[in-house]
């Protein structure tokens, strides 16, 4: 049982909810830049938070799946295809076997996720299954997929799909052969407009910038660099001055981190970021945040907004709170 | 001052309640990342992180439970890519350089940058340079390298800016492999001088 990448899109790899418990061996958690979105099409077609999906950036693959299979697209929204009829997000879909979806391009958001019912099923690495560019290894064979490539599924994937989608028939509807419900899962992390708001807390050495640096860090407007990727997005829009003693020692750094280098534009350090770093940090964007952040492509804009950690934790529990309510109106969907 | 650390991260990782994600100690920190959403996270988790690491600090031997592991190296002008370089400017042979880095005992003062790669205390210091002005954009896997007071390993093929003085034939990062990593924080390291037959035999 397998899925077929026709043709690759800009940027499409396989990812999951992430490596743990080796940062301290030089390898970070990886996995899905919008963890939100990850949860949100496992869970449509009966997933593990946490299974293997296929992340897909700005432009979007076709892929040919061998067998009748349940999927869902979550986060960005994409005008995409699904045989002759619309492939529509957000919701659990069943396709026969030999459909052909085509993914074209985002047109809201910048990373969707593509869950299959059973999951990815590539040899996990050190528990995961995610692709890990920056050393190559992880998913398939530690690289972004290319036309030709086949991905297995779960060797029970068909009849996964069918027990799955058998029972949502209640609220079950076909269009051109495409299989699938009247209800749709939110999408909690595409941003409403632009520029977003990313809330931040002070960084450990936000004190170290002068007055004029931590000013303009949290007045201006930021604009994504094209040069960003899953390491690390490159903002421009102000220069700020290093702080006195420049270079620091190598210090741990987590998702979300702002450092900055020489040249004074900051840098959000994402899903593949390096485990340590040497440059000064002028803040930590908020955890419950940086999925927002996933959804923004090269060009988009956003804001920072001071807040503390107390405010942190608060942010994520709320999202927690958004994220329960729609697992559980998915739960129900189901029939559990 | 870096030993204690790695011995307080091998103890916070022993003791660490499973609200504790991962400990990562870097060169002069260590990093406890804990879980927001943990259904046991304390009410403060910064006041209750801050209780453990005292705790810890109180408990951990203060020399780094770390192993001792001999590391290949062969110092050969084929791998030494820029041992002329640091012989020009520490005005020591190319030999007595090899000497001096394989007599030494290495300490992993961090894992980092990339997976597997160590910082490592303990360079003689008659060898302390700054990083070369114009970093490689290739630095073959393998390469040993120094620059300050420091010695450094390549797992992969990656740029770099450090004095390449050796390669070793090992695999230093193996994702198929428990654990993955040649190097932990807090081992202790020597370099051992080998002959490029006996490199061409471990590789």
């Amino acid at each position: 049982m397998s899925l077929r990448i026709v043709k690759p899109g800009l940027l499409t790899t396989v990812q999951d909810g992430g490596r743990r418990g080796l940062q301290h061996l030089g390898v970070v958690p990886c996995g899905a830049m919008d963890r939100v979105a990850l949860a949100l099409a496992n869970a449509l077609v009966g997933n593990q938070a946490g299974e293997a999906v296929l992340e897909i950036t700005l432009l979007g693959p076709q892929i040919e799946l061998e067998e009748d299979s349940l999927v869902a697209l979550c986060g960005a929204q994409f005008e995409a295809s699904a045989g002759e009829g619309d492939l529509p997000g957000d919701r659990p879909v069943f396709l026969q076997a030999g459909m052909r979806l085509n993914l074209r391009r985002a047109v809201r958001g910048t990373r969707a996720y593509l869950a299959v019912a059973g999951g990815i099923a590539v040899e996990p690495l050190l528990g995961s299954r995610s692709t890990y560019l920056p050393a190559r290894f992880g998913g398939l064979e530690g690289r972004a997929l290319q036309a030709g490539d086949s991905l297995p599924l779960a060797a029970d994937a068909a009849r996964l799909a069918a027990e799955r989608y058998k029972r949502l028939a209640l609220r079950a509807t076909s269009r051109s052969g495409v299989h699938s419900v009247r209800w749709s899962a939110p999408a909690l992390t595409l941003p409403e407009h632009e520029p977003i708001v990313l809330h931040a807390m002070p960084g450990r050495h936000h004190g170290e910038f002068d007055a004029a640096s931590q000013r303009a860090f949290f007045d201006s407007l930021w604009r994504i660099s094209p040069d960003s990727n899953r390491m690390g997005f490159r903002l421009a829009g102000a220069t700020l001055a290093r702080p006195r003693g420049g270079e620091i020692l190598s210090e741990p750094t987590c998702l979300g981190t702002v450092q900055v280098p020489a040249n004074g534009a900051p840098i959000v350090l994402m899903a593949d970021h390096q485990t340590t770093g040497g440059y000064p940090k002028i803040a930590e964007v908020a955890g419950a945040d940086v999925p927002r952040l996933a959804q923004l492509a090269p060009g988009g804009t956003l804001r920072f907004a001071l807040c503390t950690l107390a405010e942190a934790l608060e942010l994520r529990l709320a999202l927690k709170t958004r994220m329960d309510a729609a697992l559980r109106a998915i739960s129900w969907e189901y029939g559990k | 001052m870096n030993e204690a650390l790695q011995s307080l991260a091998l103890t916070l990782r022993a003791r660490a309640p499973a609200w504790v994600r991962e400990v990562v100690p870097a060169l002069t920190g260590v990093a406890v990342h804990f879980d927001p959403e943990h259904a046991e996270l304390p009410d403060a988790p910064l006041a209750a992180a801050e209780a453990l690491i005292r705790e810890c600090i109180d408990a951990m031997p203060w020399r780094a439970a770390g192993r001792t592991i001999e590391v290949p190296v062969c110092y050969d002008p084929e791998f030494a890519l820029d041992v002329v370089e640091v012989a020009e400017k520490s005005g020591i042979e190319p030999a007595d350089i090899a000497l001096r880095h394989s007599r030494a005992e290495h300490f992993v003062l961090m894992v980092g940058f990339s997976p597997g790669l160590p910082y490592l205390a303990g360079l003689d210091p008659a060898l302390a340079l700054p990083r070369r002005a114009t970093p490689r954009t290739r630095v073959p896997a393998g390469s040993v390298a120094i620059a300050n007071l420091q010695t450094t390993v390549y797992p992969f093929e990656t740029p770099g800016g450090w004095s390449v003085i050796g390669r070793t034939p090992l695999v230093l990062f193996d994702p198929a492999r428990d654990p993955p990593s040649v190097f932990s924080p807090g081992d202790r390291v020597r370099f051992v001088s080998i002959s490029r037959t006996e490199y061409a035999r471990l590789k």
